[in-house]
């Protein structure tokens, strides 16, 4: 009996364990101090679905130093965090806004110090745009018809941002994606990314125009199977990127006049991902081999003015040789230096690259799990 | 399907061995001294025969040890055995996945009753369905059973786990036994069963059994937050698992026949049932809406008849449906509602030939049809036929005693479009066929001592499931199969003291090393999220040490005292090369996602009269939900200790039997799936009467 009590005491012993602790904020010093115009920037990591590590990240210029996961101890009271599958990111009014897909939200914060104010509802939200202090925010969780099929459109909503209201809502295609807007008029890109898995033709192949005085789609753009991306350049000329079915029809770039209102150019090349600055478009793309494979991964500039693919390469030392799945891009306005992320296998931690404008590498740091967004912050 | 020339020869050599049996068995003659044997050969054909001493590490939980156990499934109960890690989802609902030496769930066989259950569609066997409600035996065997006289397929796993179910014993002149069962406690469960046992004759006896499980699944979990340094608490939030429900029913039935020298059996199991999957707790979601439907059902019969004249010969089959509806309803989440149905028909013939009293030798060959069908847009409906040939030899030399395996795996696969639009190619993954050896060896040096050593190497692999090669857009056929390689090396020992206090204890120790290469893991392909392809890409190594030592006390006072402890440490590294030497940096020789370093069990019972007190304790060390071991993905130690006691009254002839418990005594939060909470302290009641 004796042996008993002692293993029941030993067991009871080891029954006290440490209280879990928030994550600490980790601080990299990755470059000299800089002053070129921003205070520096933040960085949205999606994390994989489920796992609840979306997580924010800024690089403070000034010091150049590099603050990983930065919301936890600066909301410390906010139950699970920042929340699961970060999918946007952006500044407007002195407010930072980060739209949380699977958490159904776009947590809005002080830009300066990712202080929460608070957050807007919104069921599988994907991307956001500002416009006289007004938000969009695109989302897939529209009306519901079952005809035969469960069909599911998406719509925009309209928030004040004043009272982080949803005041209105547009519905438009299935699954829409980006949207820009521009002289009075949202272009939504719509993706039927649920939809088209099967069968190529359920992509949806559309952007829709909505007026924004009435906010009520107008019409439909023809553009391409499965849209993602849409940009307004200097001029208010619309890129486009499709997806493509990953079959046949391969990802693309296309141009959308806004005064024909319709698609007037295609660049051959296969876009994932694109950051517009000046009048210069950098972007690369992934796509997937059935020769090789594995993912064939190319970069390269567009003029915007002359259409004309410029350049095929960003990368110029070799790094991009090792870069698994390039996922963010994002271009200094001031130094022209290019930062790219690394999302590696899309389940653990990224990296993020900074690459000065001839495309050599000047640091690089480990980010959160799937870096994927960026916000610059102004002064 | 295309039928290669192997194959035609091998279902050839499995009619011709069937009708050797069939036409070729010759009755026996001494009946009287053979039918006692018989007898014993049905009660002892659970697991392996007494007198054959296990050559290969094993470990087994029966009888008031198993009954004893704080357990609502199978599931519960494995996370007693040393080297095996239960992946747990958390509720009675919640899927339950078991991983055996860091190998991988897919690695694991599970038998029930003799045959294995299959899951071709993604090689995962949700031991949480299992109740412990008809269950008799767990057995758990690294590498392979001991006994040679087995179905091909017994070889064909890296680890495997036999579940035996009740089987009908009488007493002397008792001609039907029932028991009846209701227990109800925590999560509003209710879970009513019966079990009727009847002799028809001699040698046929009947069961019956069925039990309907309701439990709404909610319970209390608590995520809780401090301020690195300061310790004050950042947040603090209690909230209720939701949509954890379950309705389920088991219904099941058996027929056992003695003959001479053997006996055959046939059962029918049927299983349907209705849940919710609770699934992650995340920021702003506290509730999530997908459902998923089961339908089980599967008809089975043994046939063994055992060594005369130096040949025995056993005959196994089986057919199996499964069909599973999931269902994402919306709005707020992708829709989706998607129905699978798999089939599999199995048959086996092993053939048992004692070469000399010393030597054995087993030809088995099985072969097995799989078919999966689906709803879901694009399918590509995939359909394997597999033959297995097993060729294993065992004797006892003196000290030595060992036991040595080929398998010969032939695979071929075939397609029918589906759903899958015009134009696309619909290609089956090309034939394959694998050969792998394993050998056992055991050496017991010293006459008077209960001390032996054991070792084994073993060589298995896994196919890539119907998912992996086909499922729309993420399948690749080109997948080969995943490999296993295990080096163990260990001993046992066991010591009787009669009328000591201490008046039994063994010890078992085993240390292993494991290669899994050609580990089949997704990678990303092209742009956007979520789109992945199965690629051979994985390496692991896992270094480890089981051990597992039980203790029989007897106290003064009438008090009987049994105690079993196991330990397990193990270092799962995930040795897989990566295109960005810096990612690589990060996770190269890392701890393989939820695998602890350190973990253990005890479970101790003391008997007085007719009182039984059981404490039963669980602990899994730090571990990381990611390859990558860094802080982020850093996952805390959790420990359980859980609590029952159970008084046997006889009332009239009844045998009634009441037990409480309370299980996580410590009121512990804590998760074994990153945000899956697990249950708080919780209680159960459980009312038996047997008849």
């Amino acid at each position: 009996m004796r042996k008993l009590h002692l293993i029941l005491l030993v067991l009871l012993a080891v029954s006290c364990r440490k209280d879990v602790e928030l994550f600490k904020t980790g601080e990299t010093v990755v470059d000299k101090p800089a002053d070129d115009g921003f205070s520096g920037f933040y960085l949205l990591n999606e994390g994989s679905m489920g796992s609840n590590k979306s997580t924010l990240d800024y690089y403070d210029f000034s010091r150049g130093v590099y603050q990983r996961n930065i919301y936890g101890m600066v909301n410390p009271a906010v139950p699970k965090e920042l929340g699961d599958a970060g999918n946007d990111l952006a500044i407007y009014g002195g407010r930072l806004y980060a739209v949380i897909n699977v958490s159904n939200k776009v947590e809005v914060m002080e830009a300066r110090t990712a202080r929460r104010i608070g957050q807007i509802e919104i069921p599988n939200c994907r991307y956001i745009k500002f416009d006289k202090g007004f938000a969009y925010v695109t989302s897939y969780a529209g009306p519901v018809e079952v005809n035969p099929d469960y069909t599911q459109k998406g719509y925009v909503a309209k928030i004040d941002t004043a009272t982080l209201k949803v005041v209105d809502q547009c519905v438009v295609g299935y699954q829409p994606d980006c949207l820009e807007i521009v002289d009075g008029k949202i272009y939504v890109v719509n993706s039927g990314g649920y939809m088209g898995g099967g069968s190529t033709n359920k992509y949806e192949r559309t952007v829709s125009v909505i007026d924004l005085a009435t906010f009520r789609e107008e019409k439909k753009i023809d553009v391409a199977y499965n849209l993602h991306h849409i940009r307004a350049d200097k001029r208010g000329g619309l890129w486009v990127t499709s997806r493509g079915d990953y079959k046949a029809s391969p990802s693309r770039l296309y141009f959308i006049d806004k005064t024909l209102q319709k698609v007037t150019d295609t660049l051959p090349v296969a876009v994932s991902n694109y950051y517009l600055d000046d009048d210069l478009l950098y972007l690369y793309s992934t796509e997937w081999s059935y020769v090789t494979y594995s993912n064939v991964i190319t970069y390269g500039i567009v003029d915007t003015k002359t259409h004309q693919v410029i350049s095929r390469v960003l990368i110029t030392d070799g790094t991009d040789k090792q870069i698994e799945i390039p996922y963010g891009i994002m271009v200094h306005p001031v130094t022209k230096d290019i930062y790219i992320t690394e999302a590696g296998n899309y389940v653990s931690p990224g990296l993020l690259y900074c690459f000065n404008k001839e495309g050599k590498k000047k640091w690089v740091v480990r980010t959160g799990d799937v870096p994927g967004h960026f916000a610059l912050l102004p002064k | 399907m295309h039928i290669s020339g192997a194959l035609k020869t091998l279902s050839t050599t499995f009619l011709v061995l069937t009708g050797h049996y069939l036409y070729g068995q010759q009755p026996g003659h001494d009946t009287l001294r053979l039918d006692s044997a018989r007898v014993r050969t049905l009660q002892n054909v659970t697991i392996s025969a007494p007198e054959y001493k296990e050559v290969i590490p094993s470990q087994k939980l029966s009888g008031d040890q198993l009954k004893n156990l704080n357990s609502f499934s199978v599931a519960d109960a494995i996370r007693y055995f040393a080297g095996v890690q239960v992946k747990d989802y958390g509720g009675i609902g919640g899927l339950k996945t078991v991983d055996m030496r860091s190998m991988g769930t897919n690695h694991m066989g599970v038998f029930y009753d003799g045959i294995q259950l299959g899951n071709a569609q993604n090689g995962q066997i949700d031991l949480g369905k299992f109740s412990m409600d008809n269950m008799e035996s767990i057995s758990l065997y690294n590498g392979q059973k001991s006994d040679i006289f087995q179905p091909a397929k017994d070889y064909g796993s890296s680890g495997t786990i036999y579940l035996r179910s009740r089987k009908p014993v009488f007493d002397s002149q008792k001609t039907t036994n029932f028991k009846g069962v209701l227990k109800t406690g925590s999560f509003d469960l209710i879970d009513p069963s019966v079990l009727i046992e009847h002799r028809l004759s001699k040698s046929l006896s009947y069961s019956f059994s069925s039990e309907y499980i309701y439990a709404s699944g909610r319970y209390p979990f608590r995520y809780r937050r401090v301020l690195p340094g300061t310790k004050t608490v950042a947040y603090d939030t209690t909230a209720i698992r939701e949509n954890g429900d379950i309705h389920a029913l088991r219904l099941e039935s058996g027929v056992y026949g003695n003959i001479r020298h053997g006996f055959w059996q046939a059962k029918a199991y049927f299983y349907d049932s209705e849940k919710g999957i609770p699934g992650a707790v995340v920021n702003n979601v506290w509730r999530n809406p997908q459902r998923q439907w089961d339908r089980n059902f599967f008809l089975q019969g043994s046939f063994q008849k055992n060594s005369v004249n130096g040949h025995g010969v056993q005959v196994n089959a089986k057919y199996a449906s499964d069909e599973m509806r999931y269902l994402s309803p919306g709005p707020d989440e992708l829709h989706i509602d998607n129905s699978f149905h798999q089939q599999e028909w199995y048959t086996s013939v092993a053939n048992k030939y004692s070469l000399s009293r010393a030597i054995d030798v087993d030809l088995s060959t099985d072969l097995q049809y799989n078919s999966l069908a689906s709803n879901l847009e694009g399918f590509i409906y995939p359909r394997r036929l597999t033959a297995l040939i097993a060729l294993a030899g065992a004797a006892q030399l003196g000290k030595f005693k060992m036991q040595a395996s080929l398998l010969g795996t032939f695979v071929n696969e075939g397609v029918k479009r589906g759903l899958t639009a015009t134009g696309e190619a619909a290609v089956a993954a090309p034939a394959k066929h694998e050969f792998t050896p394993a050998i056992f060896l055991s050496y017991r040096p010293f006459e008077q001592n209960d001390f032996s050593l054991r070792a084994f190497y073993k060589d298995i692999f896994r196919m890539p499931t119907f998912n992996d090669l086909y499922y729309t857009d993420v399948g690749n056929i080109r997948l080969e199969p995943e490999y296993t390689r295990q080096y163990n090396l260990g001993f046992t020992y066991r010591k009787n003291r009669k009328g000591a206090v201490l008046s039994e204890w063994q010890l078992q120790t085993d240390a292993y090393y494991n290669q899994v290469t050609n580990k089949i893991v997704a990678v990303p392909r092209g742009s956007g999220m979520y789109r992945w392809m199965m690629m051979n890409l994985g390496y692991a190594e896992i270094r480890g040490i089981d051990a597992v030592s039980d203790f029989a006390f007897s106290l003064p006072g009438n008090l009987q005292l049994n105690v079993r402890a196991s330990y397990t440490y193990q270092k799962a590294q995930d040795f897989s090369r990566r295109q960005n030497p810096l990612l690589e940096g990060l996770s190269y020789g890392g701890q393989i996602p939820h695998i602890p370093w350190h973990s253990g069990s005890l479970i101790s019972g003391i008997r007085y009269r007719s009182w039984q007190l059981n404490y039963s304790y669980i602990y899994i060390g730090q571990r990381y939900d990611n390859s990558a071991n860094i802080a982020e993905n850093y996952q805390q130690p959790w420990y359980t200790h859980d609590l029952s006691a159970s008084k046997a009254i006889r009332l009239k002839g009844y045998r009634v039997k009441i037990s409480g418990e309370v299980n996580n005594l410590m009121n512990q939060d804590y998760e074994v799936v990153l945000n899956y909470p697990m249950p708080k302290r919780n209680y159960k009641l459980i009312l038996s009467v047997e008849l």
